[in-house]
């Protein structure tokens, strides 16, 4: 497979084509109250319910900001493995709309809380890559306008306005729409893993802002050796793209869009698109000449913040296990690198596999889940959070495949059971008889019907033993698939006078 | 006590706790003062009314002696603090009727500690201006006139409805709010005392901001001691404020007769300025002397960049309050132009006509030092001019504890003399904005009269979060002043 950071190349009409792709992603933090008022954060409340003065920007109102979004940044930042600026500041950005009741947006600019981190993303491949991250700031949301509501008028509703936001910006280095979408996938499951963000792009908590630029073969890696960018293409940005499907649509559509742009002897201005997710297209929105002047400034009602180092060294103690320390330990246990990173890529999944693993093999475990659970769950459109059988029933069910109790063939029956009627594993399996037969005298007399039944067949396998699995298949299905297959072979053999091997 | 609002807030206090007379008598004397002063134009909007009730729920608790510091005494209110439930204009027409829905924390300080509400005064259009002419409601007339003279005279500004109020007998005491002087400044050309506090000891929430970082309410007041009494019942630290210092308030009133002996008083030497008329630099000189004879040592001490602090603070003042005026929009409240075609139009026609011609200068001002390509060449060098004024300041305090000089370059001036040079009504801030630059503690103390009879003032400087040692040495001027004018009723007529 190809080297780490590799792209995928595009073929033009000139040649091969490069794809260049970072990424800003706004992240609502997880947290009651606002960045710098008390108003709820809680989502899909009534419009203009929550709401506080400042939120309003109503005269003499001042912002105090909120130590839960401070930390919940921090965490984060940790969580990328990031560099903690004790010492950051907040600056006003400056911007006439009507969802933005200050008149500017309270952001950090040239000293943001967070600086250099990294995340790691599993491809398909088995490759792992690294992303950079440029930085982590905080900053606030904007209300939103309503413009559907009245013939004539627009309307505001701001209960947004002043959600705290931690908009995260990586450096370039993602190649391909599946490493964007991987990227943001990796991000969503680090915060959710550290609690920091729910994830949930349907309801706006995470909305990613993708920078597309293509270039021609080679020339990002001359980027990577000289930390230039003259070697990379003019970027642009593609605003709100929420979703990971709606990603890789965008990435594709703007690279072969650039690439078009280029060998029909034009150049890419520098510009921020919209994606538009009906017709699956980028358009243009306002040049580089159009962009506001956002005349940022320190705002000058809020201190510089600074942070106790050893406070963060107090946060950095409670950062749970997150999704690369957890797939390097279910890889000791056994697990293949894929299966782990399919496993850890959800906290509750991960939680679930744990539990489900408890005390018998882990291989066997990941197994049933991914091939039985995870099968019926996508078979029944539910999510692991809604599973009807619990870890705990499924651990059950593996340890007595793995004692013997039941066949491997009847543990899945015993699970579409009790997925269905629900009940206890164990007392299932008393109940209905489900029990492997391990009793010879039972597997005796099946034999002998067997033989009994086919006389002919006996001939046959005396003189080709490799047949014996036929027999083996109907002494199965004589004792209902109750009966160990190993003691089945073990008895034929002596009593077909089979040799050992064959 | 004939005439009951000739009294200092302390004499009132002491008459109203010792039952001498009732808040309801005294309140009901200014609100007819009040009435027959409006041709002063002192205030925006009266509140007798309620002034009465709140007067009534005071004389009831004195009753029970449960009464607060302040409790009973009528002051007035500048019209940039918000009142729950009053009409709070900052002088503007883009606020329209607006009425807050909640309390400054100043004011909240006051009527928790039993004050009672007159009504709001008049000011310079978002404390923008050093003659309350900005104001959307008209000009506020000083009670003062020259011996020479029956023109109309400013009354200084931005605080000109308090000053004015203060000067005339409108109310007890007033607050103000000094981004540049606009305490001190009015407080001079009335023959009265206005004290701007140290940045961060007075709460800023819930006063209509006008440059954040400079921003600072004080009392203003017929006496060094009425200023101390104000002060320790406004300042507080505030949850509500990030950047309000949580450092102990003293009880500024009995620290005031300690005496100045052996207090280093340093002379600015920056301070002595072309075209500043003989008789203020005499003042300045005198005002020396006084404190001398009561054991205070002089030193001359220097202040190098005092010439960049009007430069500095017409960049700063202007970006800030380019940014904090950016929410009056037309959208959620206050003048909402009609006949807009679409947002920008709407912007444009509701600030357009909202905001007067001052407002709108230093917006303009603001936005174009803070833009892509400017910012360096003028914000970024204010903000490195501001502390190396900080630091002039910082090092002077080595050598003294606090600093004397004029409070402004001339008396009171006729109404419309400056109006049409901005340049020459920004030099009235020449000796304060340094204070405001600084963060520092400043008051002004009426120290003396010009030839034709107008008030002047001496200003102090003091270290920061040090108002007791200001207070004290401003009340040392005040004794030897022994300023006793008031200005001839001409309105009572």
């Amino acid at each position: 497979m190809s080297a780490a950071g590799k792209s995928k190349t595009i073929k033009g009409e000139t040649g091969d084509w490069e794809i260049v792709i970072g990424m800003e992603v706004h992240a609502q933090v997880a947290s009651q109250s606002k960045l710098f008022s008390g108003a709820s954060t809680e989502f899909g409340a009534e419009p203009n319910s929550q709401v506080s003065f400042i939120d309003a920007g109503f005269p003499g109102m001042l912002p105090v900001i909120n130590e839960k979004c401070v930390e919940q940044a921090v965490r984060t930042g940790l969580g990328l493995k990031a560099q903690i600026n004790l010492r950051s500041l907040f600056d006003r950005k400056n911007y006439f709309y009507p969802d933005l009741p200050q008149g500017y947006q309270i952001s950090q600019y040239k000293d943001p809380i967070v600086g250099e981190g990294e995340v790691y993303i599993d491809l398909k491949d088995g490759e792992t890559i690294k992303v950079g991250i440029e930085r982590l700031h905080l900053e606030q949301d904007a209300g939103k306008s309503l413009h559907d509501q009245h013939p004539d008028s627009s309307f505001v509703d701001l209960n947004r306005s002043g959600i705290a936001l931690m908009e995260i910006v990586t450096k370039p280095h993602m190649r391909s729409s599946e490493e964007a979408a991987a990227f943001l996938k990796k991000l969503r499951a680090i915060v959710r893993y550290l609690g920091t963000c729910d994830g949930n792009m349907d309801e706006g908590s995470m909305r990613a802002d993708v920078n597309v630029s293509v270039c021609k073969v080679g020339g990002y890696d001359e980027f990577r050796r000289t930390g230039s960018f003259k070697t990379l293409g003019t970027r642009c940005e593609i605003k709100n793209v929420n979703s990971m499907r709606f990603i890789a649509q965008a990435v594709e559509y703007e690279a072969r869009r650039q690439i078009e742009v280029i060998e029909g002897g034009g150049t890419i201005a520098q510009e921020t698109r919209l994606f538009d997710s009906r017709q699956g297209e980028t358009r243009s929105m306002r040049s580089k000449e159009e962009a506001h002047d956002y005349r940022y400034f320190p705002d000058p009602d809020l201190l510089p913040l600074e942070l106790d180092a050893a406070w963060v060294e107090a946060i950095k103690k409670t950062l749970p296990e997150l999704p690369d320390e957890k797939k390097a330990r279910f890889m000791t246990l056994g697990l293949g690198a894929y299966d782990a990173s399919v496993l850890v890529a959800e906290r509750e999944l991960a939680d679930f596999y744990e539990e489900m693993a408890k005390g018998v093999d882990a291989k066997a475990a990941a197994n049933w889940l991914n091939n039985e659970v995870l099968g019926r769950l996508n078979r029944d459109g539910l999510s692991i959070t809604q599973v009807p059988v619990s870890a705990a029933a499924n651990n059950a069910i593996i340890a007595m495949v793995a004692d013997q109790t039941i066949s491997g063939k009847i543990a899945k029956d015993l699970l579409d059971i009790v997925w269905t009627e629900g009940g206890d594993p164990k007392q299932v399996v008393e109940a209905r008889g489900m029990k492997q037969v391990t009793d010879t005298g039972a597997i005796d007399a099946a034999i002998e019907a067997v033989i009994a039944a086919n006389p002919a067949k006996v001939e046959e396998v005396k003189a080709k033993p490799k047949l014996a699995a036929w027999f083996v298949g109907q002494v199965m299905k004589q004792t209902g698939g109750k009966a160990n297959p190993a003691a089945v072979n073990a008895a034929l053999k002596t009593r077909l006078n089979l040799p050992d091997e064959g | 006590m004939s005439d009951l609002t000739a009294m200092t807030l302390a004499e009132a206090r002491d008459a109203v706790q010792a039952k001498k007379i009732s808040s309801k008598e005294l309140t009901g004397a200014f609100v007819k003062a009040i009435e027959a002063g409006r041709p002063l134009n002192a205030y925006i909007t009266e509140a007798g009314e309620q002034a009465m009730l709140m007067a009534d729920v005071s004389d009831r608790r004195i009753a029970k002696s449960e009464g607060g510091a302040l409790e009973g005494l009528p002051l007035a209110i500048k019209d940039l603090f918000c009142t729950k439930g009053v009409r709070t204009t900052a002088a503007s027409k883009i606020l329209g009727n607006f009425v807050p829905p909640y309390e400054s924390t100043v004011t909240q300080n006051l009527w928790d500690a039993g004050a009672v509400m007159l009504g709001k005064t008049n000011l310079d259009e978002f404390a923008m201006g050093s003659s309350n002419e900005t104001s959307a409601f008209g000009p506020v007339f000083n009670p003062w006139r020259a011996s020479n003279s029956n023109a109309n005279l400013v009354p200084g500004g931005s605080s000109g409805g308090s000053s004015a109020a203060v000067a005339a007998d409108l109310c007890l005491a007033a607050t103000g709010t000094d981004t540049g002087g606009s305490i001190r400044q009015p407080a001079a050309v009335t023959g009265r005392v206005g004290l701007k506090p140290t940045y961060g000891r007075c709460s800023r929430f819930g006063i209509v901001a006008f440059a954040s970082s400079l921003d600072q309410a004080g009392p203003m007041t017929k006496t060094v001691r009425d200023a101390a009494i104000m002060l320790k019942t406004m300042a507080s630290v505030d949850a509500k404020d990030s950047t309000s210092v949580d450092v102990p308030v003293p009880d500024y009133e009995k620290l005031l007769e300690g005496g100045i002996k052996g207090l280093r008083v340093g002379i600015p030497k920056e301070y002595r300025i072309d075209g500043v008329p003989a008789e203020i630099n005499a003042l300045w000189t005198k005002g020396a002397d006084w404190l001398k004879a009561q054991g205070a040592e002089i030193v001359e001490v220097s202040l190098p960049h005092t010439k960049y602090a009007l430069p500095t603070y017409y960049i700063v003042a202007p970006a800030e309050c380019s940014s904090n005026l950016a929410r009056y929009d037309g959208v959620r409240f206050g003048h909402r132009a009609s006949g807009a075609r679409d947002i920008t139009d709407l912007y444009e026609k509701s600030r357009g006509e909202g905001f007067g011609a001052e407002v709108q200068r230093r917006i303009l001002i603001g936005t174009y030092v803070l833009s892509a390509g400017y910012y360096d060449a003028y914000y970024s060098r204010a903000q490195k001019l501001r502390t190396l004024i900080k630091r002039d300041f910082d090092q002077a305090f080595e050598k003294c504890d606090v600093l004397l000089t004029p409070t402004t370059p001339g008396p009171a001036f006729a109404v419309g003399a400056k109006t049409t040079d901005p340049l020459e009504m920004y030099l009235q801030d020449v000796f304060t904005v340094t204070v405001n630059l600084a963060g520092l503690p400043g008051i002004s103390v009426p120290a003396g009269l010009t030839e034709n009879g107008l008030p002047l003032g001496l200003q102090l400087i003091g270290k920061a979060f040090d108002e007791a040692t200001l207070l004290r040495a401003a009340y040392a001027v005040e004794t030897a002043a022994d300023f006793k004018h008031s200005p001839a009723k001409w309105w009572n007529v």
